[in-house]
């Protein structure tokens, strides 16, 4: 910051990406000033003299000759009060003060501040002077919405004596609210602090992951289940339910903070969760969801460049929030869009190209913002413990799983839900495909499932997915003899299969009660179904028709047990376990 | 330091759609171009890469007859840009903008960059206003709302422009007598195609509410890449400043894309699939997301795109890149077409994303979202059944099963099933859904509320 500003000049644009002679001096990932229009751009490869920059914002009617300055400074976000219920463009500009500044639609070179300079925050100091902080540690505290109390942690580069703190009262996120004498003098301390987005900010130590990040999706949480600070993967064809699915996580995962990342997608979707999320309920504390989440909008239509940017940015926002402590889940929408814009800031370059023109180090960045991820304990003097989830989308061209941004991911996530056209087609969703999706956290998770819900949780969920494999071998006879010449023991693995497809694995994300499912009904769902189907094989073996039993009553009220509220489900499933015992019973006796 | 008068005679180079300019000064990015022929004739560009001392143009109306001797280029020092005012309604454009129906040149109230600039997402309204076509399989199970980009995907020799046409006759919104305005725009079609658009929209009335850009098959292609912008610019003015209900209906996107991937080639960049650019999702994008609906404002923009499917390919990568960015798609299906199923919509693999959102009570009906879809779960078992049916015979199959496989049946003969000109209203759609739901057994109808079974389901005699 105290060298010389590089100042040069354009001398070639193409699209996005521009060259720059005179910048020699000026640093790789360096943001520049483009033009007279003071675009923003990030350097991206330097060659003697000459920059190459990609530039955030549309080039059109930049010359060459104009100037280019550097700013000598990474490309950071800040961190303070005021990010969440706000919504940001890829490189952190609100998108709310962009609106107040050109209108409805975007224009460029928009100056805005991520935080709002002149609001007030009441701060509350938890430690005095004479303290001794690393960073990390907790200075102070911010009620920043109704849910989360945001901590005011010291950045992590900071350590020593608190010589001043402020008294509790009424700042901005600018106003100097303590200072620390470190070694190399005194720090002053705002609310707000920033942060290089391409770098990961530190900690103490990784943990591995041992919690479930609880959903509310039966498919999920049952059977591919991701850990606090793991990863997933979620690729799909267009139409296949991602973002729904990821919205879902968004609403009612029981992370304390959501990051939400719109990369690259539509306009419209980032409106939807602007609209819905204020109106929604957050199901643990019953505040509105938007108190909890961050929004990075870069969508489809927005320049390319910043892509890359707005995941980085959401990821840096989403490691702040876990250094105070708390449980973050970002979610990524899409991270192929993203791989699509390295790939034409790198064609731009005239890079080698690798596989199906995507550059050489797709696999290693990728890698890079997947490994942000995880349960840490957190720098500082206390033993804090936090976690990032990061669960990215894929939208695999053609649906075809087996191009490279997919295989890449796959490489890297523990968690695999692959979203399948043919069960979207039928409006089977979340068009989860359960016999090819998986998740690598089942065995450290099982021992919360177990302790906290239902000791046979494991047992019950493997023997449902057994019975799931068990149809679709069975699907294959039945494709040459028909159903009919299968033993009735078969059909009763059938029917079962079909009770767990389609009552328990489906799930309407837009039905009031079925968009959330909670971990102790969604375990005595599986149960009953399962002691259900113990019992249609109890009966057949004395005799029943197989039609007899799909044409009961209890059978229907099986299939809308997803629809019994969260409250008072305990009572109804055990009528409804009651009803079905007695009518098979009957049968039994009946003696068909 | 600008001087717009300079002309160059510096052509360098000329290589399928794009001139090289050398020695030149201050070009901008994107800046348009007037080129000068030998003989005199005046063509545009616009500048795609620029140097200090040299810029590489594409030319829109091609390259024929240009030389590297005689050819003079001019730089207008600004980005390519449509004139609109209250008088573009009714008027017929070409792919550089001039009028081509014998009437005078408007005069522009103002002038607006082609390329606009993305609405902030903030700003956006969600659309939620349902939209009627009177067409079942898109009003009842892929519902069409205010500010909704919705493609068609259909195979050559499908009758996807008769539904267009068809959509944009009986489009409404229920309760308000608004009329949609249309925006046409027809890149590379044939002048019979174009023709059936007009004479429909002559028969109904809306030719006085339509304006038309038109770039046909024997037009240069490289204008297929601005006609859009042109287009969707002249519906932002019509929609945000106007204050009107527009329809967009864009074809053929195919015929876009393969002029984009031309100028790739020509351009030697990286190809991506099947030699178009990897920008062409960004590409693509920036013309669908110029679709919707702004906080505050009575107007709206409602993207019908249509393209053909190479091959009838849904994979290949214009279907898929579409799909990616708008929200849904109407599939056309060739099998239906050829059963005389019309409109031949393959109601499987079509999607509405903002149907959700647009149907039940106060919008369409409150039995809506469970009619559609116990319809998608049924028919798609029985189309499953269809498949087992074919190895193992009807024999084999339950009462149960053979209910479904009427069911399919009846579904592609009364629901999918109407004549162009049938105008269905959503409660006779939702209608002929219940009558067939009588087919099944009761038990079946999981999907649905028991209440709206109780009142809906037609008693059995």
């Amino acid at each position: 910051m105290t060298e010389k500003a590089q100042q040069g000049k354009i001398i070639r644009i193409s699209g996005p990406v521009i060259e720059a002679d005179k910048m020699r001096g000026a640093k790789m990932y360096d943001v520049v000033r483009v033009g007279d229009k003071n675009l923003i751009g990030e350097i991206i490869r330097l060659n003697a003299d000459i920059a190459t920059i990609q530039v955030y914002e549309d080039t059109s009617g930049l010359k060459p000759g104009e100037k280019v300055i550097s700013t000598g400074m990474p490309l950071s976000v800040e961190l303070g009060p005021g990010l969440l219920t706000n919504i940001y463009d890829g490189i952190q500009r609100p998108l709310p003060a962009i609106y107040k500044q050109t209108g409805d639609f975007i224009s460029r070179g928009v100056e805005a501040a991520a935080l709002d300079r002149k609001k007030k925050w009441h701060f509350r100091p938890v430690s005095k002077i004479g303290d001794t902080v690393t960073g990390c540690d907790v200075i102070g505290e911010v009620q920043e919405t109704s849910i989360i109390n945001h901590k005011i942690i010291v950045p992590p580069d900071i350590s020593g004596k608190i010589k001043r703190i402020n008294s509790e009262g009424d700042y901005t996120v600018e106003d100097t609210i303590a200072v620390v004498t470190t070694d190399k003098g005194d720090a002053k301390l705002q609310m707000m602090q920033k942060w290089p987005v391409r770098k990961p900010r530190p900690v103490a130590k990784k943990y591995d992951p041992s919690l479930p990040l609880i959903t509310g999706q039966r498919v999920l949480d049952t059977f591919f289940p991701v850990a606090k600070g793991g990863t997933a993967a979620i690729p799909g064809g267009f139409g296949t339910g991602k973002t729904v699915a990821l919205h879902q996580v968004a609403k009612w995962s029981d992370a304390k903070v959501v990051v939400y990342v719109g990369c690259g997608e539509r306009g419209n979707e980032m409106t939807d969760v602007l609209r819905e999320f204020p109106e929604l309920e957050d199901p643990l504390t019953g505040e509105p969801l938007m108190n909890r989440t961050v929004l990075i909008a870069n969508t489809s239509n927005m320049p390319v460049a910043a892509r890359d940017a707005s995941v980085y940015t959401g990821i840096t926002i989403a490691e702040y929030y876990r250094d105070m402590g708390y449980d973050v889940a970002l979610m990524a929408d899409s991270t192929s869009r993203l791989a699509e814009a390295m790939r034409e800031i790198s064609g731009r370059l005239e890079e080698m190209p690798g596989e199906e023109g995507y550059p050489a180090y797709l696999a290693s960045r990728l890698a890079e913002f997947y490994e942000r991820a995880g349960r840490v304990k957190v720098l500082g003097s206390k033993d804090k413990e936090g976690s990032v989830s990061v669960i990215g989308a894929v939208s695999p061209p053609g649906g075809d799983f087996s191009e490279p941004v997919a295989q890449n991911t796959l490489r890297i996530v523990k968690v695999f839900w692959a979203l399948d056209a043919d069960l979207a087609d039928k409006r089977h969703f979340p068009s989860v495909n359960w016999l090819k999706s998986y998740s690598l956290h089942l065995a450290e998770i099982s021992d919360w499932w177990k302790n906290q819900i239902g000791k046979d949780w494991l047992k019950l969920r493997n023997k449902a997915m057994a019975l799931l494999q068990k149809e679709s071998e069975l699907q294959e006879i039945i494709k040459l003899v028909g159903p009919d010449a299968l033993p009735p023991k078969e059909r009763a693995i059938l029917e079962a299969a079909r009770m767990i497809r389609e009552d328990f694995l489906q799930q309407s994300a837009f039905h009031e009660v079925d968009t959330y499912c909670s971990e102790k009904k969604q375990y005595e769902m599986l149960r009953i179904m399962l002691k259900f189907f113990d019992k249609i094989l109890q009966s057949v073996e004395k005799n029943v028709h197989i039609d007899d039993i799909i044409s009961l009553k209890s059978r229907e009220d099986i299939a809308r047990m997803k629809t019994v509220s969260n409250k008072e489900f305990e009572e109804r499933f055990k009528e409804i376990e009651k009803g079905f015992e007695k009518e098979l019973d009957a049968l039994i006796k009946g003696g068909k | 330091m600008y001087n717009k008068d300079i002309e160059y005679t510096t052509v360098s180079e000329v290589a399928g759609p794009l001139i090289i300019v050398e020695g030149v000064k201050d070009v901008a990015y994107n800046e348009v171009v007037k080129i000068k022929t030998s003989t005199g004739e005046i063509r545009t560009g616009q500048v795609l890469e620029t140097f200090t001392d040299k810029a590489v143009v594409q030319v829109f109306e091609g390259t024929r007859g240009l030389d590297t001797h005689k050819t003079s280029v001019r730089f207008i020092g600004e980005t390519m840009k449509l004139g609109v005012s209250k008088d573009i309604l009714g008027r017929v454009f070409d792919g550089t903008s001039n009028p081509i129906d014998d009437a005078p040149q408007i005069i522009p109230e103002e002038r607006r960059d082609i390329n606009g600039n993305p609405i902030n997402p903030y700003s956006r309204e969600y659309p939620r206003e349902f939209i009627q076509t009177g067409i079942s399989t898109i009003d009842g199970l892929n519902t069409l709302v205010r500010g909704q980009k919705l493609p068609i995907f259909s195979g050559s020799g499908l009758p996807h422009n008769e539904l267009a046409a068809q959509i944009a006759r009986q489009a409404k919104v229920l309760g308000k007598e608004e009329k949609f305005a249309v925006v046409f725009c027809a890149m590379g079609i044939t002048s019979e195609e174009a023709n059936l658009f007009i004479r429909d929209f002559e028969n109904t009335g809306a030719l006085d509410r339509t304006v038309m850009f038109l770039n046909l098959a024997d037009d240069p292609t490289i204008e297929r890449i601005i006609l859009p912008r042109m287009a969707l610019t002249c519906a932002e003015y019509l929609a945000f400043d106007l204050n009107m209900h527009v329809l967009v209906i864009l074809t053929d996107l195919t015929n876009y894309a393969e002029a984009l991937r031309e100028i790739a080639a020509a351009r030697e960049e990286v190809p991506g699939r099947r030699g178009y650019p990897g920008y062409m999702y960004t590409d693509l994008a920036t013309i669908y997301e110029r679709a919707g609906r702004i906080k505050g404002k009575k107007g709206s923009i409602t993207q019908i795109p249509m393209l053909t499917m190479p091959d009838d390919d849904i994979t290949h990568p214009i279907p898929d890149l579409t799909g990616y960015i708008t929200e849904g798609q109407i599939v056309l299906e060739r099998g239906l077409h050829k059963k005389d199923i019309y409109p031949p919509i393959a109601v499987l693999p079509c999607l509405s994303r903002l149907m959700d959102r647009g149907i039940g009570e106060g919008r369409t009906r409150a039995d809506h979202a469970g009619v559609s879809n116990q319809l998608y779960a049924s028919y798609s078992e029985g189309c499953d059944l269809r498949d087992l049916v074919a190895i193992v015979g009807e024999d084999a199959l339950s009462d149960r099963d053979k209910s479904y496989l009427k069911f399919a049946d009846e579904f592609e003969k009364r629901f999918v099933s109407q004549d162009s000109h049938e105008d269905r209203s959503i409660e006779q759609t939702l209608t002929i859904g219940w009558e067939l739901f009588s087919i099944l057994p009761q038990s079946e109808l999981k999907k649905i509320d028991e209440k709206f079974i109780k009142q809906y389901l037609p008693k059995k005699t």
